[in-house]
């Protein structure tokens, strides 16, 4: 017989419930019934925030097609419970339905509070729980204008951060004397405030609010001490309360600071009701985050399946989260209150870094700890919790991985808090099943996939499980980019073959060729077109132009930061006509001119050469453009000259190989024209000087460039690039842009930030003359054929008729210029011929 | 069979293909690394542009390769068979060397 459960409310954990059960329940016992009072299904609320920055509320979804199509789960969406009825087992709803159920789980969740100050109900006051509330926050947010937060705790951060993406300026008002006071400690709230200040926060800590005023909307917050805040927008985050309102109607009883009361399995007072996530008193204790509500909702699901008691087995507060881009990590007795329990604190003012381990009173057993700044080493201290520790407590505040690794970790620690997985579970899943990669993980333990901190640690554990994931380039070589970059630089090796011959196997492809022409370029052997390494460009460096579909050619002349003089733009003009080619304006600040014949090439460059053009690099994994914009000589905010330097950069730079191609910006203050931070490095000038940002791309995915290092003068702007950029090419893979280079480092930007900046492995000065070579022996490649007869021969159509055009090539006219003509697929009307001697 | 002089072998350069006119037929030669000669259709059969002459030589396997330069599927220089794509393939065509000319015969 199916029996029939009904599920109040469908948010994060009342959907997990859903889920749990018809995973598990194989032989469709239970019916389920949602009723749901929000109008969407299950969205990811502790992602909530990043629905400002980018992310769609389809992005945010928890609930697959799969569930919604399932013929036993019944999701009533904008349905409110209204009354319940456990005498008749029935539940009424606010469209006048009643249900009858053989069980009932309340998930309700809680609702934001709004302390009760006068004005608190003023046009312009918010809460941030649901995607509506921020829908409402973003339509009333004015740029540049003051928004207020009341409430400095975890959310109180991330709706000021919210607003400061929406181009306010946020104030945050806590009560308490520093931010974060539940997570943080004394220290660590003040390293917390200052970086917060940093980013332009107003921070108002010890503050109470006494009002907010105007007439029908806000117009202004007053302090208590008397600080009278201008603004249109206040956003409470002043904590939450329980949505236990169906307690009276049900009898059910209350925790003493509400919430529906249950024991330790979850259930309530009444027989067949039970309650779980945010509205449960877990004998008398709520649960303000997602995890506990997750256990809660297994141990229901299992006990409605019969599988075993279902005892919630207690929460894990510890949480590690990035506010506002800075790292902030609270585990385990945080506060130091077990008796004796010592504190072992490091703390760095000028890095902005704050670290506290709680240890027990012979310093022997880690009891908890609070991370500010850098919180790296969370993932491996919190498993650790209640354990003796296996290092000195200063080696284990360093980055994951150097201190100690996961090896140091007991079987039954649990790795991922978020979904309760132990180090055992995963290395168990991953011999018994096979699997080779962190999605093979998320995929088969859940671990890994809601905060993601835990992420380094699962792919410390495949190593530890001995998979080794493959870095071989190819089929050829069983090194990795980096390998052979090394072998070519120790043995100085100069050619392909001799490199397959001694390392690799077969004959290459166009996998390894164009990677060992690259090491091979970046260390200065010659001109990519000469001799043997010819042959081993892939499309677009074979002719030092961009192929197009047609087998036509671009042609993009550098024009260094975007500077171009009349006279130039005149001489492109005259050659596009001269050679009937279509021009265009490239998202590179220069000029393309497209749809050039082999055979032309030559000739095209002649012209551009002798008017003082040199190659662009379009065609290469090289440096392409240093986009400028035009800086303090013009621009009334310009606080620097952002055109020189983008020219010396690109003059320094160009001509420079490497894994993939590099993109750079210069802006000449932070309102930010040259989009500097979407390029792979990036160069922002402030009032001392440049701000340096690493890893930004567009593309496939964009990536915003993190700052590297800030007010820096013009040579230490250009020691600090010369060194990042050689390290990128002596260590990337191939076609690994800066972006995905720094996410795959053993320790991200902050190790990066340690070799580059305060040169912790002893290589800068290498670095340093490495690049300066490069400079020295820059040579225009394009003006490296016109001089050179033999490299000059290739440019022909066809090799018994240089002249006669390729007939596959047409064009058509659009807008006054060519474009490719349609295709007819020419394929030769011959049958295929036999295999030859 | 009608063979065609197309030109002197030491023009080819192991492993860089060349375009060739063989009577109407756009032709890539390629001579490998162990001096064996290959002839396929130069017309990208995806595109209908003429380069596969302008691709990577190499082998998958030990067989004999070139990638077209536009989408890079990998062509045999043996059958003219798309290794990435069953349903494409290169007409080939019969090339020899007689003493230091290649010839390429016309279909
Ligand atoms: C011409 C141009 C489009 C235009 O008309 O504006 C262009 C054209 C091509 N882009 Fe681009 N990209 C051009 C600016 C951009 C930009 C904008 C920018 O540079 O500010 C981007 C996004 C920024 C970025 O790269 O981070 C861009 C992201 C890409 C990508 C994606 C890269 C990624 O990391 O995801 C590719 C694919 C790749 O490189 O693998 C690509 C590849 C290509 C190639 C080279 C594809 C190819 O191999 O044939 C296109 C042919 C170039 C040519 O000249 O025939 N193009 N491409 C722009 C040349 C800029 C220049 O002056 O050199
Ligand atoms: C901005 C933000 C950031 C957060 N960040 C984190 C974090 O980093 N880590 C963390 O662990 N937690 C975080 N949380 C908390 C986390 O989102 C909650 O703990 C979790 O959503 C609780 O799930 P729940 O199902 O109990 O409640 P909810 O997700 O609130 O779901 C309850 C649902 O029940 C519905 N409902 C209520 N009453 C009724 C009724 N009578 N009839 C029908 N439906 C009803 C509600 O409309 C709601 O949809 C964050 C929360 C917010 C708002
Ligand atoms: S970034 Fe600043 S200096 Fe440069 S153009 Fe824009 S406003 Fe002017
Ligand atoms: S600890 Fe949050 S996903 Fe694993």
């Amino acid at each position: 017989m199916t029996r029939t459960l009904v599920v109040v409310g469908h948010g994060m954990v009342g959907h997990r419930l859903v889920e749990a059960l018809r995973e598990r329940d194989e032989a469709g016992a239970w019916r389920i019934t949602v009723l749901a009072e929000e109008n969407r299904p299950a969205y990811d609320r502790v992602a909530l925030s990043s629905y400002l920055d980018g992310k769609s509320a389809e992005d945010l979804s928890l609930t697959s097609h799969e569930l919604l199509d399932d013929p036993l789960v019944d999701l009533r969406l904008g349905t409110a419970v209204t009354g319940v009825d456990p005498a008749a087992r029935t539940v009424s709803t606010s469209d006048g339905l009643v249900l009858s159920y053989d069980a009932l789980v309340l998930a309700t969740g809680s609702r934001p509070f709004v302390p009760p100050v006068p004005g608190h109900d003023l046009d312009g006051c918010f809460v941030y729980r649901t995607i509506e509330d921020l829908d409402a926050i973003r339509d009333a947010a004015k740029e540049s204008r003051p928004g207020v937060v009341i409430g400095g705790g975890l959310l109180g951060l991330e709706a000021a951060n919210a607003l400061r993406l929406l181009g306010m300026q946020a104030h945050v008002v806590e009560m308490a004397p520093r931010l974060m006071p539940l997570q943080v400690d004394e220290g660590g709230g003040q390293v917390l405030g200052r970086l917060v200040e940093d980013l332009g926060l107003v921070v108002h800590c010890g503050a109470a609010t006494q009002s907010i005023n105007g007439e029908g909307a806000v117009r202004s917050v007053t302090l208590a001490d008397g600080t009278v805040i201008e603004t249109d927008l206040v956003v409470f985050s002043a904590g939450v309360r329980p949505r236990d309102e169906l307690a009276e109607l049900a009898g059910l009883a209350r925790g003493e600071r509400g919430g529906f009361l249950v024991d330790e399995r979850c259930r309530t007072s009444q027989e067949h009701i039970w309650a779980i996530g945010e509205c449960a008193a877990v004998d008398g204790r709520c649960y303000g985050l997602v995890a506990p509500g997750y256990s809660m909702a297994e141990g229901v699901a299992e006990q409605l399946l019969e599988l075993g008691e279902g005892t919630f087995p207690g929460a894990d507060l510890s949480t590690k989260l990035k506010l506002l881009g800075v790292d902030v990590a609270s585990f385990g007795d945080a506060h130091g209150q077990t008796d004796g329990a010592l504190e072992v604190v490091y703390a760095n003012n000028a890095a902005g870094t704050y670290a506290k381990l709680v240890l027990s009173d012979d310093a022997r057993v880690l009891l908890g700890g609070v991370l500010v700044g850098d919180a790296s080493a969370y993932s491996v201290l919190r498993p650790l919790v209640g354990r003796e520790l296996p290092a000195p407590p200063e080696q284990l505040l360093l980055p994951a991985g150097s201190g100690v690794d996961t090896g140091a970790l007991p079987a039954d620690a649990t790795v991922c808090s978020c979904n309760n997985v132990t180090k055992q579970d995963i290395t168990t899943a991953i011999t018994e099943h096979g699997l080779t990669d962190v999605p093979g993980i998320k995929a088969c333990t859940r671990a890994g996939t809601s905060c993601g901190s835990c992420v380094p640690m699962l792919k410390n554990l495949l190593g530890e499980c001995g998979v080794s994931t493959s870095k071989a380039l190819c089929e050829h070589f069983p090194q990795s980019r980096a390998e052979l970059f090394e072998i070519v630089q120790a043995t100085g090796i100069g050619s392909f073959s001799e490199l397959i011959g001694r390392y690799g196997s077969g004959r290459g492809c166009d996998i390894c060729k164009p990677a060992v022409a690259s090491i091979l370029a970046s260390l200065g052997h010659g001109h990519i077109l000469d001799g043997e390494q010819a042959a081993l460009q892939d499309t677009n460096d074979r002719y030092l132009a961009n192929m197009q579909r047609n087998g036509t050619y671009s042609v993009v002349p550098r024009v260094p930061g975007g500077e171009i003089t009349p006279d130039k733009l005149i001489v492109l003009g005259e050659v596009a006509k001269e050679f009937g080619l279509y021009t265009k304006i490239t998202g590179g600040q220069r000029i393309d001119l497209f749809g050039a014949r082999v055979e032309q090439l030559p000739a095209i460059w002649r012209r551009l050469v002798d008017a003082g053009f040199e190659s662009g690099h379009a065609y290469g994994k090289a440096l392409r453009t240093v986009k400028s914009c035009v800086g303090n000589d013009w621009c009334r905010y310009g606080v620097q000259d952002s055109v020189s330097m983008a020219i010396r950069l690109e003059l320094r730079y160009r001509g420079l190989r490497a894994p993939h191609k590099i993109k750079a910006g210069v802006s000449g203050c932070a309102r930010e024209c040259a989009e500097a931070r979407g390029k792979d490095f990036g160069v922002i000038a402030t009032d001392k000087g440049w701000n340096l940002y690493v890893g930004g791309n567009g593309g496939f995915t964009p990536r915003h460039a993190e700052l590297l290092a800030a007010d820096l003068d013009d040579e230490q702007l250009i020691r600090l690039i010369d060194r990042f950029l050689m390290f990128y090419v002596r260590t990337a893979d191939r076609l690994q842009r800066t972006a995905a280079w720094i996410e795959a480092m053993e320790g991200g930007l902050d190790h990066l930030r340690e070799v580059i900046v305060e040169d912790s492995l002893g290589i800068a000065e290498e670095l340093e003359a490495a690049m300066q070579r490069h400079v020295d022996s820059y040579r225009d490649e394009w003006a490296g054929v016109l001089g050179d007869p033999a490299k000059l021969a290739r440019f022909v159509s066809f090799v018994n008729a240089p002249e006669a055009p390729d007939p596959t090539i047409s064009f058509v006219q659009e807008r006054g210029q060519i474009r490719p003509g349609p295709v007819s697929l020419p394929m030769p009307t011959v049958g295929v011929q036999e295999v030859h001697a | 069979m009608n063979w065609e002089q197309i030109c002197e072998f030491d023009l080819l350069q192991p492993e860089y293909g060349v375009p060739a006119l063989v009577g109407e037929h756009a032709v890539a030669l390629f001579r490998t690394r162990d001096d064996e000669l290959f002839a396929v259709s130069n017309i990208d059969p995806f595109f209908g542009a003429g380069v596969i002459s302008r691709g990577i030589v190499g082998d998958r396997a030990g067989e004999p390769t070139v990638a077209s330069p536009l989408l890079k599927q990998v062509f045999s220089l043996r059958t003219g068979k798309c290794l990435d794509d069953p349903g494409a393939r290169l007409p080939t065509y019969r090339v020899r060397r007689r003493d230091n000319v290649v010839e390429v015969a016309v279909p």
